[in-house]
This record gives structure tokens, sequence and C-alpha cells, in this order.
């Protein structure tokens, strides 16, 4: 009674049903998973029909040039938490970083599920594709990523680049980019690829682009260059909650200081929120907890394109080369962040004077004595 | 007559391997470790900022997701001769902390337990029964015979599915899967109650560093201003949140994580005779309780130890010649002084040069260069790195409260000193010092909340901050204990740029090729002569290199003595399920 040769895909209904319950008890554990989920009451009808209608979905997630910070991610979600996504809302057929098999036995996992659900399962990629020197620079099994890559594609309905690295190459394909290291979507063009850009992005959003396509069996809605509008569609500038500080012209004027210790805006300390596309400000990290710019560090932009070399993290926004809004806006961005900048410093100038005044005693109180850190006790 | 096998990929790790064993009557007489991927971030952080190397370097590895950063501010603040405040000394501690309680749970429950725990063979347990074992060995809550039962109903309704997902041809009904169904229940009901906790603990970071994977660094200190009176910065509220996070951390480790793995150890003794390698441990030490440049306060000992003579330490020196990198079995450029030559890694480089097979390959050719992996050397000695080595160096060092941890676990193990020397010691050295930890961390904690009270609310040293006030020319290193081992990053800063950046991690040390001298690194001495009962299914194979934690994908591929594949394994899970 092995798996593999376990031909008949049996719907969560089916199953239900072949357990012993009636059709009540799943319109209640429908009822239950709506309402578990967040959604409307309202929702209860689509969600048992997805239900009714699917065996659970299985995915093949492969790892190139990565570091494995997006599968740490993924399991970080809080909501639903990752195994009861697992277990209950899809089939992890492949996975480096968690399967029990290794070896032979993963890779025939993969080939089973390849075979098996053709058309059907939906590809994640972790990490980019190194295309220098053949593809020697990353291998597994023999064989190079960029072979796995459109062997594993062939058969998709979908893909999902996780990560910079899927997006855009992430930090290996920085300059110089030694290994000629390349996102997915400048390798696959036949399918449709949904972008989640970030070092990492967060868990929850993760999470939540595998829940609403199981739940209502299409993707969300992507904006121009593929990614969630959900997730996407604001600038971590506008929903800072430091930004009433940026606009009052109040800034941190380096790290630690009494302005730092305010909370006030982090601009001029380099931080990347005014360019960055992300949902760290709205959602923030960790089912809420935080995000960079709440524990005092600015954002560094790492779900934008090609962030690595749009620093240095803590040289204040001037002139930034080519970041993506909505893919083709790299010269509106040019001019927006230009103008930014410029109305900007006068404007804070003349509100940090004033500013300063009024600190000028706190100054005093000697909490700040760096001088004689460098002495040894 | 021998016969060589091939495991591709290895899974449950972080990165690409690939090992290549030799076996003749049934157990391992050679074995070859390579990695197969290669990014070059040594290269790519060249001429940049060195205030923001930290960020380059953490994408090192998202899985030890702070010890990059760690390593990398501390390189620039020692070649800067930046000091920083005692705060940020122990928000860095306790990021660290919180770093090896996640890291080592997660490592033994999602990275480690399979090899151990038959997730199919807990359908055949009696709820109840594990539910009095649970009851006996801890005092955590979840442990009623309907928790039991609940989580054997969910197992046995994702089996009947026939989807297996992650359980997929796992290696259940193999010979050497000795647990007893009750206790392969309570793993498995671990490995999901694990699976969510770990995602609590990391919060620690998310509000010390902003998020989880990769917290935010700063070369100087810490960015998270101390302001109790504002919602700015770490306030009560803040500081709060932190201490109950390593709490629950603690209750968890001290009664899941270490009752579970004495449990389990008891009945895989015989793996105390297994997975020697070569007895050299090597440990940089870490956690400063005051400053990083003195490691006599450091609460993991600094030091070396030669053939597991545990009656004599040696001190490291990451200044000098002792540490040397080869790449004479790399797929690197040779030195310019020659193929068998070392480099110190402030004179090193990284010229990627790959001559291995064309892929798609069966096998590499081991008598050329096999790895990605550069060779460290310790005055020309192999070094093993872990939480083994820390324990044995703070043991032989003659560590008090690292001493007591070790001789307990013996007792209650009922093993001599000796299986430390092993796979199954890896694997307990990592939960001793997990519980170690977890206490210093809360010391940290206690520590930092001290110093706010005393009026001390620094948290970031900025007086070295622009490059204008930096010396023209400096060099630095920054090490730190991973939980996987000791890791350094060595910088040289010219003219306020990164003119070069070497980084020997853990993995480096542990799964590196053969030297100029045909020394063996410690996977492939440690997997020498441990037995392998079924070439197909070679799992003993796969828990001697899982119990170091790799930290790189790995792949290791069986021969035959030929260069023969041995047949492939389809399906496993159709035999027991």
């Amino acid at each position: 009674m092995g798996t593999q040769q376990k031909s008949k895909r049996e719907t969560y209904f089916e199953s239900i049903i072949s357990h012993g319950y009636n059709r009540r008890d799943f319109m209640k554990f429908a009822s239950f998973i709506t309402a578990y989920m967040g959604l409307e009451h309202s929702m209860i009808g689509q969600v048992a029909k997805s239900l009714e209608a699917s065996y659970r979905l299985p995915i093949i997630w492969e790892h190139y040039q990565e570091c494995t910070c997006c599968s740490e991610s993924f399991i970080r979600s809080d909501h639903p938490i990752v195994s009861d996504i697992i277990l209950d809302n899809v089939s992890l057929d492949y996975t480096e970083t968690l399967m029990a098999a290794s070896g032979h036995q993963a890779e025939a996992a993969k080939h089973d599920t390849m075979k098996k659900y053709y058309g059907e399962y939906i590809l994640c990629v972790e990490g980019s594709v190194p295309m220098g020197a053949d593809g020697v620079y990353c291998t597994i099994a023999g064989k190079t990523a960029l072979q796995h890559l459109k062997d594993a594609a062939e058969g998709a309905k979908l893909i999902i680049a996780w990560g910079s690295c899927a997006t855009n190459g992430c930090v290996q394909g920085a300059k110089p980019n030694p290994t000629n290291a390349t996102p997915i979507h400048k390798i696959i063009k036949n399918k449709p690829i949904v972008k989640m850009p970030g070092c990492p992005p967060i868990g929850e959003a993760m999470a939540a682009l595998i829940v609403h396509y199981v739940t209502f069996g299409r993707l969300p809605e992507l904006d121009r260059s593929g990614r969630p509008k959900a997730f996407y569609g604001k600038r971590v500038h506008d929903t800072c909650y430091r930004r009433p500080y940026f606009d009052a012209g109040l800034f941190a004027e380096t790290f630690d200081d009494e302005n730092a210790k305010e909370g006030y805006c982090l601009y001029k300390v380099g931080c990347k929120g005014p360019t960055t596309y992300n949902a760290c400000g709205s959602m923030k990290w960790n089912n809420g907890v935080s995000f960079p710019i709440q524990s005092g560090h600015g954002c560094i932009g790492c779900s934008e394109a090609n962030f690595w070399d749009n620093g240095p993290f803590y040289e204040r926004l001037t002139n930034i080369p080519g970041f993506s809004i909505e893919g083709n806006a790299d010269k509106v961005g040019k001019v927006a962040a230009g103008a930014v900048a410029a109305g900007l410093t006068a404007h804070a100038i003349a509100a940090n004077v004033s500013k300063y005044k009024e600190l000028k005693g706190r100054y005093t109180k000697g909490k700040l004595d760096y001088k004689n850190l460098d002495k040894k006790k | 007559m021998a016969e060589r096998i091939v495991v591709d990929p290895v899974t449950r790790i972080e990165g690409h391997l690939r090992i290549e064993a030799e076996i003749k009557d049934g157990k391992i007489v050679d074995a070859y470790s390579s990695s197969t991927m290669v990014r070059g971030l040594e290269n790519i952080v060249k001429g940049r900022d060195p205030r923001d190397v930290w960020a380059f370097a953490q994408r090192t590895c998202g899985v030890c997701t702070t010890v990059h950063a760690i390593a990398s501010v501390r390189s620039v603040e020692d070649a800067l001769g930046i000091v920083i405040p005692p705060n940020a000394e122990m928000v860095r501690n306790i990021m660290a902390g919180t770093l090896y309680m996640h890291d080592h749970c997660v490592h033994f429950y999602h990275l480690h337990a399979l090899d151990w725990v038959d997730v199919v063979n807990a359908l055949k347990a009696d709820p109840a029964e594990t539910s009095r074992i649970a009851q006996s060995i801890s005092k955590w809550p979840k442990s009623s015979p309907g928790y039991f039962s609940d989580i054997q109903n969910r197992i046995k309704k994702f089996v009947e599915s026939g989807q297996l997902g992650i359980f997929a041809n796992g290696y259940w009904g193999h010979p050497q899967m000795k647990l007893p169904a009750e206790i392969n229940l309570l793993g498995v009901a671990h490995y999901l109650e694990a699976l969510e906790w770990q995602k609590e603990i990391v919060k620690i970071h998310t509000i010390l560093g902003g998020k989880n994977p990769h917290p935010n660094y700063l070369v100087g200190g810490m960015a998270c201003a101390i302001n109790e009176e504002s919602m700015g910065g770490l306030n009560a509220e803040r500081l709060a949140h932190v201490g109950k996070l390593l709490k629950q951390g603690r209750d968890f480790i001290n009664q899941v994580y270490i009752p579970d793995l004495l449990a389990i150890a008891s009945f895989y003794k015989d793996w105390g005779a297994i997975g020697k390698g070569i007895g050299n441990y090597m440990s940089y030490g870490d956690f400063p309780t005051n400053g990083y440049s003195d490691p006599s306060n450091f609460k993991f000992p600094q030091g070396v130890i030669l053939n597991r003579d545990l009656s004599k330490v040696y001190d490291v020196d990451h200044r000098n010649e002792d540490i040397e990198e080869f790449v004479n079995n790399s797929w690197y450029d040779n030195y310019t002084e020659g193929a068998d030559t070392g480099r110190h890694p402030w004179d090193g480089e990284t010229n990627i040069k790959y001559s291995g097979p064309k892929p798609p390959y069966e096998h590499l050719d081991i008598s050329q260069k096999y790895s990605f992996i550069k060779t460290p050397r310790w005055k020309g000695n192999a070094m093993e790195v872990g939480p083994l080595a820390r324990l044995l160096v703070g043991y032989a060092r003659g560590n008090k409260e690292i001493q007591n941890a070790v001789n307990g676990a013996l007792t209650h193990l009922d093993v001599p000193v000796e299986a430390l020397f092993s796979t199954l010691g890896r694997t307990a050295a990592r939960g001793i010092e997990t519980q170690l930890v977890a206490d210093w961390t809360m010391e940290f904690y206690n520590q930092l909340l001290t110093n706010i009270k005393n009026g001390d609310a620094r948290m970031a040293n900025m007086e070295l901050w622009e490059p204008s006030k930096w010396p023209a020319e400096a060099k630095g290193v920054g090490f730190t204990e991973a939980p996987r081992g000791g890791l350094a990053h060595w910088i040289r800063i010219k003219d306020g740029k990164t003119e070069n950046y070497q980084q020997v991690v853990p993995t480096t040390w542990n799964a590196s090729p053969r030297d100029p001298k045909g020394q063996l690194s410690a996977y492939e001495s440690a997997l020498i002569g441990t037995p392998v009962a079924d070439p197909e299914l070679p799992l003993e194979i796969i828990r001697t290199i899982h119990s170091f934690d790799p930290c790189l994908a790995c792949a290791v591929h069986l021969y035959d003595e030929h260069g023969k594949h041995i047949s492939r394994v389809t399906n496993i899970s159709s035999c027991i399920v």
C-alpha cells in the first residue's frame, strides 16, 4: 500500500467522508477554516467549494544560490503556522531544507511529483541560477541549477520566485556578480511567475500567498512586475509610524544620539524606506512584533532590485540608480528621489535647528559619554 | 570488495554538499566531502564601505542568521580600535544566545530527528503509553493521552492521504531505526511543537534587530537605542517582551528538548562509538562578559585540543600564521607561491576556477580538485569545530559549569567520557550547551537591565563612525562561535574601503577537502569506520554528517570500487506504509 502507488487523488471532502464524517461535519469544518483564516462569513461557500474540489496542492521547492533565509522565514509564519500548511494545505513534496529523504530518494520524490502532477504542481524557487561557466557554480545531484530549473519548470502550473535571490539575483548578483547569478524570470519565459522579493520576504506574506492560492484557487492581484499588490503596493516610507517625524523634519543625526533615542526619522542615517516597496511598515515582522525602523536601523531596501549596489546603506538617499517602482520606473524614481532630497534638506535644516535648541539641555545629562568608552575598566 | 555509494543531495542542511564514500565489508573505508555551490561573496564586498559589509556577510547563511554579522562588525571594530558599549555587548550576546536556542532546537527536531525517529512507525504507538513516558521524563504540560492521540490521528490522516510531502521516501522501517513506537510518537509530536515554538523565540531578534531572519547590526554597537521614557526605543515593554521569550525558550529547552534528547539517545548508545573523527578540537571562545579583546572573560573558553588529549589545551591566535588556508584540492587558482602552500586569511584570495567534471556528472574526479571549500589548518593540523569542541575545550580548561553539565549527561546516559568523541557525542553536546547558553542568556538580559537601572543607556559608540577619522590602512579579525563552530572574518581596510575580506566558516573547517599532506578534515574522517547496513539507504552516513550540523547543501555519492553507480532507490515508503 505504498503511497506512490496510490493513484487516486482524494479531495478534502472525500477524505472526510471516507473517515465516517457527513456533509454537515464537512460544512462545520469549512466554517471553522473560514473563521480561522479571518475571512467573512459569506466566504464559507467558496472555501467549502475549494476544499471539495482539491487534493493537497503539490509543491516542489528548489534551492539554488541562496542562504536558506527564505525557507527560514517561511517557517516563522504565525498565521497560518507552517505545520498546518504542510500537513493540511499543501503537499511539500521536495525541499532540501526539511524533507526526510536525501540523495536519490529525495530526487525520486521530486520526479514522482513532476510526473504524477504534470501541469498541476507549483514550483517554488529559492535562490538565483549561476549562468557563468556553463552553470558549474551550483550543481545538485551532478546537474546544474539551470538544468534543474528548466526540468522542474516544464510541468509547473506556476512559479513562485521567493526572495530577492530568485527575483533579482540578490547578494551574489551584486557587482561584480562573479558567477553571473541570474533571476528566474530571465530564464523561464513561458510560465506565470509570482515575485516575492525581500531578503527574506516576510514569513506571513509568504504563507498568505500560498493560502490565498489554495483557498481561492487563483493568485492575488499582481503589479506590473509580478509582485502581489497586497504586500508590495506601498512604500515602507508611506506606512512607517515614524513618517510624522519625517514630515516634521525631525531626524536622527547619527545612531544612538538623542534624536535616535526619541525614535525620530532615520532618513539621514540612510533609511531606504522612501524607495522601498514592502509590507514591513504595515504587517511588520514575526507576527507584527517590530520591523527594522522600529528597532532603530534604517531600511536597507532589501526588496528592491539591485539594493546591494544602491548603497552605501548609511548614506542618505540622493541619487539612486535604477530603483524599481512597478518595473519601468527608473527615470521617474530618479526624479522623485532627487526632488525629495532637495526639498528635504532645506526643510530639515530649519526644523532641526529649532529642535536642537530645545534639546540642548538634554545633551548635557551625561548619558552619551563616548569619550571614556575606549578606556578599559 | 569495496563499493562506492552516493547520496545526492543530502537534505536537512543549509547549502549544497556532496560526499563520496567507499564501503568495504559493510563499513566506510574512505570518504570525500565536496561543496558544489559558490557565490563569491568575498569578492563582492571588495571596495565597499566596511560599515556595510556585515549585511553582505550576513547573507552567507540564513540559518545561523546573525553570526556572520557579528563576526563582520567585530572585524571592522577590531581593525579600527572601536570598543562597543557594555549594553551593545549584552544585546549581541542575547541575540547570539537566542540563535543558539533556536538553531540547536531546530537542528535537533527538524534537521536531525528524522534520522532517528521513524515517523510512520509512530502510527503503531499506544498514545496512553506515550503519555506515561512523557510525564515520567518531563513536567511539560502538553502530555495527556488525548494530546498524543490527536497527533497520531493527524499523522494517520496525513499518511492515508497518499501525499507524504516532506516525509516521502524517508528512511522509515530502516533496520537502524530503533526507537519504540511510543517514543517515535513523542518525537513526532515535539517535531510539530518545536516548529511552532521556534517562530516565538526569534522574536527576540525582531525586537532588538528589527526582523528575523537577518536582523540588523551596526559597527560600533547596536541600533536599538535605549529610552525607557519613549515609545521610540527599548523601553520597559520591549525589554519585558524579550524577558518573557527568553523564559519560554528556556522552559522548552529544559522540559522538551533535553528530556527528548536523553530519551532518544538512550536507545542509540552504540553511536557513542561511531563517527569518531580526527580528534583535534578547536574553540575560538565566545560570549564576552567584559569586552571582545579579552578571551579570558568569555563564557565559552578559547583553545585547541590535539589527539583527544584533555590534559593539555593550546592557545589560539588569529593574527599569526597558525591559521592558514589551502586550495590544493579546491576549485580556485593556486596561490602564486605554489599549489601546496597555505595563506593566512589576511593575505587570502578567492579566485574561483572550476576544474571539476562537466555537468551532468555521475561522480567527481577525486584525484583532482574536488570542492568549492578551501582547506583551513591550525599549525598544519585539521580541526573539528562545533558544540563538542566547545565543551571539550571548556572541560579541559577546567570550567566548572561546563564540567558539571557534561558529567551530568554522561552519568544520565551511563556512558564513559570516550563516548563524547562520536556522532552521539556531537548530538548530545549540542543539547548540553543549549541548556548552558539558555541560562547565560538570561544572565546577559539581567545584566542589561542592571546597566540601564544604573543609568547607562549607551548602545553605540559612534566616535569613529566617519571614515575621515580612520587610518589610511588597518586590518582586523572578528571571531565568534557560531552554533556550528568557530567562525572568523578577516578584513583589510584601505582608504576607507574594504581592500580584502576572507571568511573561514565552521563548515570550512569541518567539510573541507584534503590538505597537501593528505590529511582528512572532520567529515571525511568521521565517516570512516561508520557501518552502512544497506548501501541503497545510507541512513548512517546522513546521521554522522548531520551530527556536525552542516551549513551548506550537501550530496553524498555512493559508487562501487570501479566508480560504478549502484542501482538507484526510487521508492522506499512503499514497503512500510
